[in-house]
């Protein structure tokens, strides 16, 4: 029956052409916009560490003085040396980690490369099982590497495909900032998106090149970018920044329950309220412990044009909806000669019903694969914009599947109230009417 | 012609009239909102920067090995190489003047603080935030600002301090933007203010017209307009010139730059990004906001283009369906222009109800976007560009199959359907 509904539909489609492709391309560009965007923002607001990050934890704490102090403000949101170290040595969460970034001149061995900038990040051992970072070759460092200020460094799959050809580098030494250090490890195959734990140096930046650890990268002063924020009199001279007034660095803490977690939120009330006591912070306890995604929520990750532009689509898309809702209706209304001649044959509303919707369902299989290759060029056309997002604009198997849903979905509810008018026809006034 | 025979055929078609409304609605509430962020975007990208943005451009290089400006005998030897630099440049037959600068308008990278009238006075604590850019004598005209009050830096007063300095300038000047904000009664020339909170007075000398900050975000749209100027070099181991070239001799000037900077000091690194015109500078900071807003533009032209194709496919319907009609009308005496006017008026009438609709829903979907993002009341001239805008569009929409409507011949009324 399906098979006859479909010949009858493509007949039916075929008999009108200008009307059938103009229903199909309002679909298809409807799809096509919206799927774009909403491919944009799905990439762009995807889980960066699916299944870990609802146990990773940013614990913000205010150490600040009083000057533009006000309820409800939200504490800064990096820690101080002080704290952080404090944090990270008080070892109150199944694992925790401190980081901060720079830009460290690099000089390869090799005389055909020139010496250049790589962005690093300086952290600690819990850093690499913390956020499960795979790895190539070697491994990281531990806490006693940490200690020692160890030379050591680890680096990442782009730069030894660079330096060594993507050979195993383990052992052979690599010089930044003028000192000698050993490679102990090759990160594997990791790109979470977004860059979520350290968002200074790009939201959707690509990961570092070069991890070094904290305690070193201080010991042969590495340069510290990405935002300082100070008050009081605090300045952004890199070389006091252990001792000034200014939050500059990204603390992480893996907690594995909810009860962990309240705890954990207990502690840092605890130490806020002791260094209260102690005259440090001026503020009463004002903290905060938001998991990945509670954390790139409260940081408005996701760029507000994408957003914009997802509601714009959409919009779009309803106004190509009621546009074919209206086209489909005035073409079966068109045909309720036929119509009612087939009922008067004997085929019941719901044949003809299914019949009708099995037409706006081609319509939308139709618009959808219009759509879709309207969405590939959507998706071209961000790539080649200069935001850093704008490489991982793919589409997945799930966007694929999702825009041939929404087509689908959208013909079929644009072919529901003129299917239904339609097949209401009482085939004896047609029938007399002709 | 009366109104009545016509809506009485109107309500035969509900559902087709509700949805023609309906899309015109809707395409009214979204060409007019888009239209206002298209305005929006171009307003911030035609501003003028203060700048004479002609034969301007940048030059940013770095050191290879340069002395670490930790301590004063090392701040000097940067400050050697600076100065260097700049009487190479200065050298050069294609260029007019030079200045030492950190920054300039639309470039992104920035250094902000707060003026204040107080010593002391946080940083946080409101005052006035402003940009400070650290040049040198020639900063005024290499930048082509307008001093309308006070003086210029003369090279007496050019001070040299290593980047990581945190020390304040005894003189600057400042934008007469941010005079008025802390003077609101004028004549900032002379006063003392003080910078970041320190307890160190620092005068103005002198206002300049206009002098845009470096960051087009919005984290920086409360203080566009107030910058601050400086009469510092600063010395780190990376340095970066304003070059205003010679009339017409701009690319050429470019072009001499690389070369001659090597040739003084070959222990440098100038990358394809180093020489950069102003135009490109200004080309990259708004690369984002012309790119939505071409997309916006792009996006109510096919929305126009759908629901004109939208009223076509309807209103031809329509006439298929009244041919019979409007054969009898005609064979009654109603002319060809009568059944134009007909349709016309049909339309006019169905797309004025739904443009009703689609002010309300316009207001309320700028009502919803201001809530959202970081969006200005649409002014309600807009509404009325938008409401003539879908009138006419419905109007062109409809008027081919009102003329074919105007083509059925009387005698149809004699045949049987």
């Amino acid at each position: 029956m399906l098979s006859y509904y479909f010949g009858l539909a493509l007949h039916s489609l075929k008999r009108h052409r200008a009307l059938t492709a103009l229903m199909v391309l309002a679909i298809a560009m409807g799809i096509g916009a919206s799927m774009t965007t909403l491919t944009v923002l799905h990439v762009l607001s995807g889980d960066p560490l699916p299944g870990r990050s609802g146990s990773l934890y940013y614990p913000q704490i205010d150490p600040r003085d009083m000057a533009d102090y006000g309820p409800n403000v939200e504490p800064p949101d990096q820690v101080t040396w002080t704290d952080g170290q404090y944090l990270l040595k008080a070892k109150r969460a199944t694992r925790q980690a401190l980081m901060t970034s720079g830009m460290v001149p690099l000089q390869p061995a090799q005389s055909s490369i020139d010496p250049f900038h790589a962005v690093a990040l300086y952290t600690t051992a819990d850093f690499f099982p913390m956020f499960d970072v795979p790895m190539q070759y070697g491994n990281a460092w531990g806490e006693s590497e940490d200690d020692a200020k160890a030379r050591v460094v680890v680096i990442s799959a782009k730069l030894n495909d660079k330096l060594f050809g993507g050979q195993n580098s383990v052992g052979k030494e690599l010089r930044l900032q003028e000192t000698a250090f050993r490679i102990i490890g090759v990160l594997g195959d990791w790109h979470p998106q977004p860059h979520f734990y350290q968002i200074y140096m790009g939201r959707y930046a690509d990961n570092e090149d070069i991890f070094v650890p904290l305690s070193t990268s201080r010991d042969v002063h590495m340069e510290h970018d990405g935002e300082t924020d100070c008050w009081g009199n605090g300045g952004g001279d890199d070389s006091h920044l252990q001792q000034a007034p200014c939050v500059w660095m990204q603390f992480w803490v893996q907690l594995d329950s909810a009860q962990q977690a309240a705890a954990y939120k207990e502690f840092l009330v605890h130490y806020s309220q002791e260094q209260h006591a102690a005259g440090r912070f001026l503020r009463t306890p004002n903290v905060r412990l938001r998991n990945v995604m509670q954390w790139l929520d409260y940081q408005h990750v996701v760029p507000s044009d994408t957003r914009l532009q997802v509601w714009l689509a959409l919009g779009f898309l309803v106004v190509c909806l009621v546009n074919t809702v209206g086209l489909m209706l005035a073409k079966f209304m068109r045909r309720a000669g036929e119509l009612g001649v087939r009922r008067a044959l004997g085929a019941s509303q719901q044949a003809l019903f299914g019949q009708l919707l099995v037409e706006s369902g081609v319509v939308g299989l139709a618009g959808g694969t219009l759509g879709l290759l309207l969405a590939s060029l959507g998706l071209w056309l961000v790539r080649r914009q200069p935001a850093d997002y704008a490489r991982l604009a793919h589409m997945d198997a799930r966007m694929l599947l999702a825009t041939f849903a929404l087509a689908i979905c959208a013909s079929l509810l644009a072919g529901f109230l003129p299917a239904w008018r339609a097949c209401r026809i009482a085939p004896a006034l047609q029938l007399k009417a002709n | 012609m009366t109104l009545h025979p016509m809506i009485a055929a109107l309500r035969k078609h509900k559902a087709g009239v509700v949805l023609i409304a309906l899309q015109i609605a809707l395409t009214l509430a979204i060409v007019c909102n888009a239209i206002f962020i298209i305005y929006a975007r171009i307003e911030n990208v035609r501003r003028p920067t203060g700048l004479n943005e002609n034969n301007l451009f940048l030059v940013t290089q770095q050191w290879v090995g340069a002395p670490s400006g930790d301590d004063a005998a090392s701040t000097q030897k940067l400050d050697v190489m600076l100065r260097e630099d700049l009487a190479t440049l200065r050298a050069l037959p294609d260029v007019e003047s030079v200045t030492p600068t950190n920054s300039v308008p639309l470039l992104q990278s920035s250094w902000n603080g707060a003026v204040a009238l107080k010593p002391g006075a946080d940083l946080r604590a409101g005052n006035a935030r402003t940009t400070y850019y650290f040049g040198d004598e020639q900063l005024l005209k290499t930048f082509g600002l307008h001093l309308v009050a006070g003086r210029d830096f003369t090279a007496a007063d050019v001070v040299n301090k290593a980047f990581r300095d945190n020390s304040q300038p005894d003189i600057v000047i400042v934008t007469k933007a941010l005079a008025d904000k802390l003077f609101p009664g004028g004549n900032a020339v002379g006063k003392a203010v003080y910078l970041n909170g320190d307890s160190k007075p620092t005068t103005i000398v002198g206002e300049v017209e206009r002098l845009q900050v470096p960051s087009v975000s919005t984290w920086a749209s409360t203080f566009v307009w107030n910058s601050t100027i400086a009469p510092i070099r600063l010395n780190g181991n990376f340095s970066r010139y304003a070059v205003r070239a010679k009339p017409g001799r701009l690319e050429a000037a470019m072009r001499e730059v690389p070369a001659a900077l090597y040739a003084a000091n070959p222990m440098r690194v100038l990358d394809d990004d180093s020489v950069k015109s102003f135009k490109d500078i200004r080309a990259e900071a708004y690369r984002s906001d012309i790119g939505m807003a071409a997309l916006m533009g792009a996006v109510c032209l096919i929305l126009l283009a759908v629901t004109a194709g939208g009223i076509v496919g309807l209103t031809s319907f329509w006439v298929g369906q009244r041919h019979r009609q409007i054969g009898v009308r005609r064979a009654l005496g109603a002319r060809k222009i009568d059944i134009l006017h007909y349709f016309q008026l049909e339309n006019l009438m169905i797309a004025g109800g739904g443009a009703v609709v689609g002010i309300a829903l316009a207001v309320a979907l700028n009502r919803v976007l201001m809530s959202k993002f970081e969006m200005q009341s649409m002014p309600a001239y807009y509404v009325l560009v938008g409401l003539a805008m879908v009138v006419i569009l419905g109007q062109i929409a409809v008027f081919v199959p009102a003329r074919r409507a105007s083509n059925v011949p009387p005698v149809v009324a004699t045949r049987s359907a």
